[in-house]
């Protein structure tokens, strides 16, 4: 957390928003490495998955980028947003233990579907239509490019790139409005 | 979906572009003003003797106050949709509309004899101002909420109440263009009932409405 880190972070989401690519994933991965060392110091006890909020606070801070004040540094920025979504994992934590009648239920159904990579990130992509999802795993987990995305599926980039968009945006505000079980 | 999955979907949805947060605000602003004066004046307009009475200060000093109110709720209300952002000095300024008022209150008191105090508090039209301030203020108060809904308020209910402040600052200064109640302790007594209904409104709005 030092100026370095700040300016070095300030200077690659500049040339993000600018158009850079290779500077946005570079931020990403390295902003991703700072808030789940954050995170981890501030869950001490489980209940919260520490990487759940990790993926969280990076899809916030994508879809709310245009709240970066380009002049203003990004560390409290970042930190700010990492926060929220903390408090909000452990806000949700506490009504679920109010709520654990479902959650029994729920255990009980389907036991050996919970596995330790049942992120509450796959569930919100369970939810988006087919089409979305479908684009969304392919650039996501399967690692193609818009490009070979929209050879897959015999579509243009512009529709794999609003389709994406609008997947990665859903599942945002899905996280937002405290939406993780299955409907 | 492993983090690195996602950052990849992250970055190959980088060239997705949104208007600046700080800009978004100006146009909202903008169009809060439009909306609120074109209510105003489709219903109840400007009083008759506008033009003599801005020569008072009793009528200027409502505007003071007013103004003085959506421009610091302003300030406040950009910083507080912000991560982030440090809100201290604009959260100071918030003191500036009622201690303006309380001033006034003050001197009112010296000027008036006390007979008058209750006639001058009760005015002319005090269900006109609580009805129309609320009124007027309402569709800027959408527009400033939907506004915190486009930033990413870590505050969403004191957000929310200052969007309220904001469209009652807002409402007010055109309320106070119709209305012939200019005493201090007019204002300080239903302007502040009407703009903290919006507020109460706005905080309602921003725990329920406001999610990201």
């Amino acid at each position: 957390m030092s100026g370095k880190d700040e300016a070095e972070l300030s200077r690659l989401m500049r040339a993000a928003i600018a158009g850079d690519e290779r500077a946005y994933a570079d931020f990403l991965h390295r902003i991703a490495a700072l808030v789940r060392g954050f995170v981890r110091r501030k869950i001490v006890q489980g209940g919260v998955d520490p990487e759940d909020v990790v993926q969280e606070t990076l899809l916030a801070i994508h879809v709310k980028r245009h709240t970066w004040r380009q002049d203003a540094p990004v560390l409290p920025w970042i930190y700010a947003i990492a926060r929220f979504k903390l408090i909000d994992a452990f806000r949700r934590r506490g009504r679920r233990i109010e709520i654990d009648v479902d959650d029994i239920a729920e255990t009980f159904a389907e036991p050996e579907t919970e596995t330790v990579s049942e992120r509450d990130i796959n569930r919100a992509l369970d939810s988006l239509s087919p089409a979305q999802r479908s684009v969304v795993s392919a650039v996501s987990v399967e690692g193609r490019s818009i490009g070979e995305t929209a050879a897959k599926f015999g579509i243009s980039e512009t529709a794999v790139r609003v389709s994406l968009h609008r997947g990665l945006a859903a599942i945002a505000k899905r996280f937002g409005q405290g939406r993780f079980g299955r409907e | 979906m492993r983090t690195d999955d996602l950052i990849k979907a992250l970055d190959a949805d980088a060239g997705s572009k949104a208007m600046p947060l700080q800009s978004a605000w100006w146009m909202a602003a903008g169009a809060a003003a439009v909306i609120a004066a074109v209510v105003f004046l489709l219903t109840i307009g400007p009083r008759p003797d506008f033009m003599a009475a801005a020569h008072t200060m009793r009528f200027l000093s409502k505007f003071v106050f007013t103004v003085v109110l959506a421009v610091s709720a302003f300030a406040l209300i950009r910083a507080l949709s912000t991560p982030g952002a440090s809100t201290g000095r604009a959260m100071a300024w918030m003191a500036a509309a009622p201690v303006l008022v309380a001033v006034a209150v003050v001197l009112e008191l010296f000027m008036v004899p006390e007979a008058l105090w209750g006639t001058r508090m009760v005015g002319s039209n005090m269900m006109i101002c609580m009805g129309f301030i609320p009124l007027i203020g309402l569709g800027p108060l959408a527009i400033f909420l939907w506004m915190l809904r486009y930033g990413a308020p870590t505050r969403p209910v004191l957000a929310g109440a200052v969007a309220g402040l904001l469209a009652g600052g807002l409402a007010a200064t055109f309320y106070a263009a119709h209305c012939f109640d200019d005493s201090p302790l007019f204002v300080a007594t239903w302007y502040t009932i009407a703009i903290a209904a919006l507020a109460l409104l706005g905080a309602l709005g921003g725990r329920f409405f406001i999610r990201w």
